[in-house]
């Protein structure tokens, strides 16, 4: 089933062509990796999906949902983390999830022992009423990552969700995307780390706004000749005209 | 409505939380009107004044005595020559020499003609007139004292009497302009800020992305403040009444209706500046810059309006705060009620309108 579907979409910012005819599909369950230098175009994609950005031209659907018509519908079932590390700093743990809870309308009997299980299964529960901001980043971002996902969406889009992580927390983030694939939720993530990109089932590599290669890591391994993700995004990247940002 | 009421107890924690939105909030309303109410006042008390007296007779004795003897001024000097009047004035002790003609009161009971030369430090203007005005009521009273001794009738005396603030207290001045300026500050600095921070941390992507109407994360952004800024009506206006003795004259409603709808006006130009600073700091900035100073300036509340050139003088028509602090100043010192204030309830309810429809209209729920 394809809960993701792109069709020629294009978004110009005046004479600047920052997404240029993007054509793809993302399958239930899937983890797809959407690659890319800085500059090259993945976040404004992303955007686009989320409803965060109007498309100028072009097709997409999320969830069954058309982007330029029913971005309200799409809200309700996607899940979202951006770049930025986003809960309130100046809330407890607790008060965050309540509150994302709330603005996605979870009944009021399921938040307290979902808060629970979700805190037991982070190994946070010591540190439920704990203000934010005095939790170390790593675990922030596995905090943000698990309330993007606490209403079950069917889709959860992350921006660089592992932005300044140490590899190992880094790992430790990506058995939460596994989990959560496997709880059926579609994973859309944008990253620039190479490693994680050999985590992905399949992954899209764009260069100055196009797409210009996706497959399975391993069949782009072996369609570029390289030992690893790193060397086919290297030979990708050095086409690229346009300078990061 | 599970969503809204999430969201205003999560604004809560904000502000309870951080410490010196707390102060801003609760705190800096009090000690501005503290600090207009006695430090920037243009009261007189205790100013030295130096006299030069070649008759030193009972009349002129009296009248120096008196002027001593008030309140307002105490007599540092007596002068031996007019030569030195302007070196006592340099000396910057004196805000004032009083020079007596000679021969003052065989002059004043004779001709009906006596001179009193006042020679003021004109440095400060306003303290200038104000000393100007209680100097002379106090001579005033002296005479009015002398003709009903007299057996002359029909005398003309003029006197000058100051309707609605007989006293000339600054306070009824600068409470209504306090009150104009620390609502428009606490609502539109601090609801702009409020967003503005969202956007810098990046939550706001996470608010738009998800289900919660453009229009509800607004309001809930507003409401908090709107209750704050009832609460320091409240505390400005107890402060008022009882520390610096400014009536309520007149309908105590209809100045809460009209503060009320000053409140929502200021939030509008908050959620307006908002819309445009992507920042903390340029949020502070607009508010600093496009509202503190013309309301400090252009709103009547330091300097009349009536004295502006033209062009300010239009300016001074387009700030919210001008329309405010004259129905306060009807309110509470005229003691008129809604009759003379519907103008003003009129002007503000059509900013009111034209702001949030344009603020509405500029939230962006997309981050283009």
């Amino acid at each position: 089933m394809t809960v993701i579907q792109a069709d020629k979409l294009t978004k110009r910012f005046g004479k600047f062509t920052a997404v240029d005819h993007i054509s793809f599909e993302v399958k239930k369950g899937e983890i797809f990796g959407f690659l890319g230098a800085n500059g090259a175009g993945k976040t404004t994609a992303m955007r686009m999906l989320c409803g965060l950005s109007k498309a100028s031209s072009g097709l997409g659907r999320v969830a069954g949902f058309d982007i330029q018509k029913e971005s309200e519908k799409i809200k309700k079932v996607i899940g979202y983390m951006s770049q930025k590390f986003s809960l309130y700093e100046d809330l407890t743990v607790r008060e965050n999830i309540r509150l994302y809870a709330g603005i996605y309308g979870i009944p009021e009997k399921e938040i307290s022992p979902k808060t629970d299980l979700l805190l037991e299964n982070l190994g946070f529960s010591s540190e439920k009423n704990t203000l934010v901001k005095a939790l170390p980043l790593g675990w922030k971002q596995k905090l943000s990552f698990s309330v993007a996902i606490f209403h079950d969406p069917v889709i959860v889009f992350l921006d660089e969700p592992t932005g300044g992580v140490d590899p190992s927390t880094r790992r430790q983030f990506w058995e939460l995307i596994y989990d959560a694939s496997q709880r059926g939720i579609t994973v859309f993530v944008t990253t620039h780390y190479m490693d994680e990109a050999e985590y992905c089932d399949r992954v899209s590599i764009m260069v100055d706004g196009r797409i210009d290669a996706m497959d399975s890591p391993t069949n782009l391994k072996k369609q570029f000749q390289s030992p690893s993700m790193d060397g086919v995004f290297q030979q990708l990247a050095r086409k690229a005209k346009r300078q990061a940002d | 409505m599970k969503q809204f009421f999430a969201f205003i107890k999560k604004e809560f924690y904000h502000i309870f939380r951080d410490t010196w939105t707390m102060v801003i909030l609760l705190i800096l309303p009090m000690v501005m009107l503290i600090l207009f109410g006695y430090a920037l006042s243009t009261e007189v008390k205790n100013a030295g004044f130096a006299v030069y007296d070649p008759s030193k007779d009972s009349a002129t004795e009296q009248i120096t005595h008196r002027l001593d003897v008030s309140e307002y001024f105490y007599l540092y000097d007596v002068l031996t020559s007019p030569e030195q009047v302007e070196e006592v004035l340099k000396g910057g002790r004196v805000s004032f020499v009083i020079v007596f003609s000679e021969d003052f009161y065989n002059n004043m009971v004779h001709t009906g003609e006596a001179a009193i030369h006042l020679i003021m430090d004109g440095t400060d203007p306003n303290t200038a007139v104000t000393i100007n005005n209680y100097v002379s009521n106090i001579i005033l009273g002296y005479q009015q004292e002398l003709l009903d001794r007299a057996t002359l009738p029909y005398k003309i005396n003029i006197l000058q009497k100051f309707l609605y603030n007989p006293e000339m207290k600054s306070s009824y001045n600068f409470v209504p302009g306090v009150m104009g300026m620390i609502i428009m500050l606490v609502c539109a600095m601090m609801t702009s800020i409020s967003i503005a921070r969202e956007k810098e941390t990046g939550t706001m992507e996470i608010l738009l992305v998800s289900p919660m109407k453009p229009l509800v994360i607004i309001l809930s952004k507003v409401v908090p403040y709107f209750f704050l800024s009832c609460i320091n009506l409240i505390t400005i206006l107890l402060m008022a009444v009882f520390l610096f003795k400014v009536p309520v004259a007149g309908n105590l409603f209809a100045l809460l209706i009209v503060s009320l709808l000053y409140i929502f006006v200021s939030l509008a130009i908050g959620l307006l500046i908002s819309s445009v600073a992507n920042s903390q700091i340029v949020a502070l900035l607009i508010s600093g810059m496009a509202l503190m100073m013309p309301v400090m300036y252009l709103s009547g509340m330091m300097f009349p309006i009536e004295n502006m050139p033209i062009f300010l003088q239009g300016m001074a028509q387009l700030l919210p705060a001008k329309w405010y602090i004259t129905a306060v100043k009807n309110i509470m010192i005229k003691g008129l009620g809604f009759a003379a204030i519907l103008k003003e309830l009129g002007v503000l309810s059509l900013m009111a309108l034209a702001l949030i429809t344009l603020s509405l209209k500029k939230f962006k729920t997309r981050l283009e």
